[in-house]
């Protein structure tokens, strides 16, 4: 008798989301099956990598591995933004508006918001605007750049339960995308996008974010909760859930010791930039692999990696 | 799925002779499925019988070990597809390879590595544990001597690697004490080295075409022969195919019981990518999916040690956090001046911050409060980090009585709690520390309690 493998019964489907708009749109989701599962069903859309680019000069936090590819633009965002297009071939920018944290510099929503607009009109690919997830600041970020960006199709994030009224109208009305995001459960990610619901965000303008957890310092949980978030969507038809996800790995990845320790300060741990770009790499690999559509990643080699794993997945 | 007391019954000769100690052998059976009676007590069971008894209530994926002692593997056991249905049991072993065409110093290089990539992390070591020994050019005294310099330079586990099987008899008969894993059996050698494998008693691969089929082939023939320790390589290599496999085998073992494919399976890295970067990303996959053993080309710390950490991430217990025990922790001898320094318990957390106390060589207490496990923002959030339950803790667990001044430094993250704090602990300082630990030993260098 010829071998019949397990089968597994898939009843649901992802939905489809675009991002940005013109040529370079990018829709992700619709997949049918569990990630990279193809052999069993459809994933009409790869998952895809977002470059991550922030609104002020980086260089006082970063490691010097992440710093070396952009040392010419740390300082300049717009050509930041446009260094990730033009020569790593970039398919999404994330603009992380870390200068408006009110715990750091606290800049004006006005200064934060002319900023951002000038990344987005330095590049013709799809851009998310990720906050600092301070609920008054982000709101009037958020509503300032999608009233002067009105025809981008950005995508707005993170919408948490504390402000999705104000930030979710925003995207309503300039018809932008909603990251809803939720503390790693199933249950609030699911609440959220009712709540996102009620308010009138239809489905195909919500991607959501579950919350990233860096290696070794609570990746498990998130991989967890994509996971089953991506189960309930495909095996129990759980309409709520049925969104595509998109995970902020490079900033997680990086901000932790074991990414930043230099080889005087950690000899036992190698070369520090490949470690760095391997831990980067090695974060997105598995969050794809737990369902994960965009993963926001730093570092231009790690990319490389992960687009490479992605291509020859797919 | 184990077998239900019906099908039992079915198995058993249906007289209801009693001697079992219940009058039916249906209610035998019963007992046999909920696990309160031994199939021993039954005097006329049949062969047959039991042996499908017997196989029906083995682990569906078969565990096994590879290596002795310290360095030791043990591989298969899982019983789910998704680690939140219930924690992954055995994580898998990293190896290099190591080969007789490599010269001196290559070799010393690679056992160098190995023995330098050991990484202290929660309280556990981390580290890798197997080489592939592999035999280039089938000079059998070479590739049993490279095997024993290893084993014995190292203490590390072996997979000894040769496509002849004279050589591996050689190696594997010296070496048998070690219980290396022997690869690999595929259609052509499949009945010598079974013999082998009997004879010197240690686990086996398969190696298959690129097929199932093929390794079902091999799988059946080898059980037929009595051997049951098997590890499988599909021998596909190309990456999309690799993972379907290792899906599908893992999904028939575990939902369809299909015997021929629970084993553990093997991912040869090393052999699906261009360089080591490539192959730290491939094993970072399989971590994840499915693969019991990662063969690379080198241990290189800056590749090794992200696959560490997503091996412990991947293989905790998904219900439980780790923990540290609630109380007082003295850290670089700390006396009556010293700071005190409070955190929760989760066992990470503690590990972390512990650790930067104690390279800022500054003296000090550290308080651990009980949190259930949670990290301090996510237990801040639950309420379980709060100025209340930091004050209750810290007036009762008797810090104040081993200190002469009246400071607390509480972690930066926690920073709202400090008003409430302040209360609860009638006339203390609450100082708010750095928000990361990175930033604890300069801050302690820099800090006299008042
Ligand atoms: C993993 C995780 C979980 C896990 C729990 C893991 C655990 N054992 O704690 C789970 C999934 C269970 C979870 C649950 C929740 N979580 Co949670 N979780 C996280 C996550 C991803 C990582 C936390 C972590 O492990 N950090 C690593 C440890 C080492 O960090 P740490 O303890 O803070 O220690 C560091 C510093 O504080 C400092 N430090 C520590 N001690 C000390 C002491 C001193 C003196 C000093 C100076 C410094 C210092 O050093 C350490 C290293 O730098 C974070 C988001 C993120 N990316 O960080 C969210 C996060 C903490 N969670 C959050 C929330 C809201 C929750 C929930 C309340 C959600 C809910 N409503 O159910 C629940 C609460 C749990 C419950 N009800 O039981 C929020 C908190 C938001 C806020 N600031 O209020 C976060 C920030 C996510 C978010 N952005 O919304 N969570
Ligand atoms: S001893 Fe065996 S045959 Fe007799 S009643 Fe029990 S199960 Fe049936």
């Amino acid at each position: 008798m010829a071998f019949q493998p397990a089968k597994q019964v898939y009843t649901g489907a992802i939905r489809e989301v675009t991002l940005g708009s013109g040529d370079k749109a990018v829709t992700v989701g619709g997949k049918k099956v569990f990630p990279f599962h193809s052999f069993e069903g459809t994933i009409p859309h790869p998952p895809r990598v977002a470059m991550e680019v922030w609104d002020k000069d980086p260089s006082a936090e970063w490691a010097e591995a992440a710093k070396a590819p952009f040392l010419d633009v740390l300082a300049d965002s717009a050509a930041w933004a446009r260094k990730c297009v033009d020569q790593y071939g970039a398919e999404m920018i994330v603009v992380q508006t870390k200068s408006a944290d009110p715990n750091g510099d606290n800049k004006p929503a006005e200064e934060v918001a002319e900023v951002v607009s000038k990344v987005i009109n330095a590049v013709d690919v799809p851009v998310v605007i990720w906050g600092v997830a301070n609920h008054e600041k982000d709101t009037e970020v958020m509503r300032l750049t999608a009233e002067k960006c009105s025809d981008k199709r950005l995508a707005l994030s993170p919408v948490e339960e504390g402000d999705y009224k104000q930030v979710g109208a925003a995207c309503l009305a300039y018809k932008h995308v909603v990251v809803a995001s939720s503390p790693i459960d199933v249950n609030l990610a699911k609440q959220l996008n009712i709540l996102l619901g009620n308010l009138g965000v239809a489905g195909q303008d919500i991607v959501i974010d579950p919350t990233t957890g860096g290696l070794g310092y609570g990746l498990e949980y998130s991989y967890s909760v994509m996971e089953r978030i991506v189960q309930a969507a495909l095996t129990q038809e759980d309409e709520k859930l049925q969104q595509p996800i998109i995970a902020n790995v490079g900033n997680e990845v990086w901000k932790c010791k074991e990414a930043n320790l230099s080889a005087e300060d950690a000899p036992a741990l190698g070369d520090p930039a490949r470690r760095g770009i391997l831990m980067e790499a090695v974060t997105a690999v598995g969050l794809l692999l737990a369902g994960a559509d965009i993963v926001v990643m730093r570092h231009p080699d790690a990319i490389k990696l992960v687009k490479q794993f992605i291509a020859k997945m797919t | 799925m184990a077998l239900t007391g019906i099908q039992i019954f079915k198995l058993l000769p249906k007289t209801n002779c009693g001697e079992c100690g219940v009058p039916t052998c249906l209610a035998f059976a019963m007992n046999l499925a909920s696990g309160k009676a031994e199939l021993e007590k039954c005097p006329y069971v049949s062969e047959e019988a039991k042996e499908t008894l017997a196989s029906e209530s083995a682990p569906p994926i078969r565990p096994l070990t590879i290596g002795t002692g310290d360095y030791a593997v043990k591989l298969g056991g899982e019983t789910v597809m998704f680690r939140h249905e219930k924690t992954f049991v055995n994580p898998p072993g990293f190896a290099a390879v190591v080969g007789t065409d490599e010269d001196d110093a290559s070799v010393s290089g690679k056992i160098e590595r190995f023995r330098q990539c050991q990484f202290d992390r929660v309280g556990l070591k981390l580290r890798p544990e197997l080489f592939a020994v592999r035999d280039a050019g089938g000079d059998a005294g070479k590739f049993q001597g490279l095997a024993k310099k290893i084993s014995d330079e190292t203490g590390g586990s072996l997979i000894l690697m040769s496509g002849n099987v004279d050589a591996l008899k050689a190696a594997a008969g010296a070496l048998k004490e070690k219980k290396p894993l022997i690869y690999a059996a595929d259609a052509s050698n499949v009945d010598a080295l079974g013999a082998l494998a009997k004879e010197v008693a240690c686990p086996l691969a398969v190696k298959g075409d690129g097929s199932l089929e093929s390794v079902i082939a091999l799988t059946e023939k080898l059980s037929g022969m009595g051997i049951k320790d098997l590890v499988i390589d599909t021998g596909s290599r190309e990456l999309k195919k690799v993972f379907e496999e290792q899906i599908l085998i893992r999904r028939s073992a575990l939902k369809n019981r299909f015997r021929p494919l629970g084993y553990p399976t093997m991912i040869v890295a090393n052999e699906m990518a261009g360089d080591l970067m490539e192959e730290t990303v491939i094993a970072a996959a399989f971590v994840a999916k499915y693969g019991a053993l990662m063969v690379m080309s080198d241990f290189q710390p800056h590749s090794v040690f992200p696959l560490l950490l997503e091996r412990l991430n991947i293989y905790t217990d998904p219900q439980r956090p780790m923990t540290a025990e609630q109380g007082i922790y003295p850290i670089n001898n700390p006396d009556e001046n010293s700071p005190v320094l409070v955190t929760c318990n989760f066992s990470l957390t503690y590990f972390i911050v512990s650790g930067e106390i104690e390279s800022s060589r500054v003296p000090s207490w550290l308080c651990v409060q009980d949190t259930e496990g949670l990290s301090v923002m996510t237990a801040w959030a639950a309420g379980k980090f709060s100025g209340e339950s930091v004050g209750t803790f810290i007036n009762k667990c008797g810090i104040k009585d081993k200190v002469k001044h009246k400071s607390i430094i509480i972690p930066g993250y926690a920073a709202g709690i400090s008003g409430e704090l302040e209360e609860e602990l009638g006339g203390w300082n609450v100082v708010v520390g750095p928000r990361e630990a990175s930033q604890i030993s300069k801050f302690l260098r820099a800090f006299k309690p008042q």
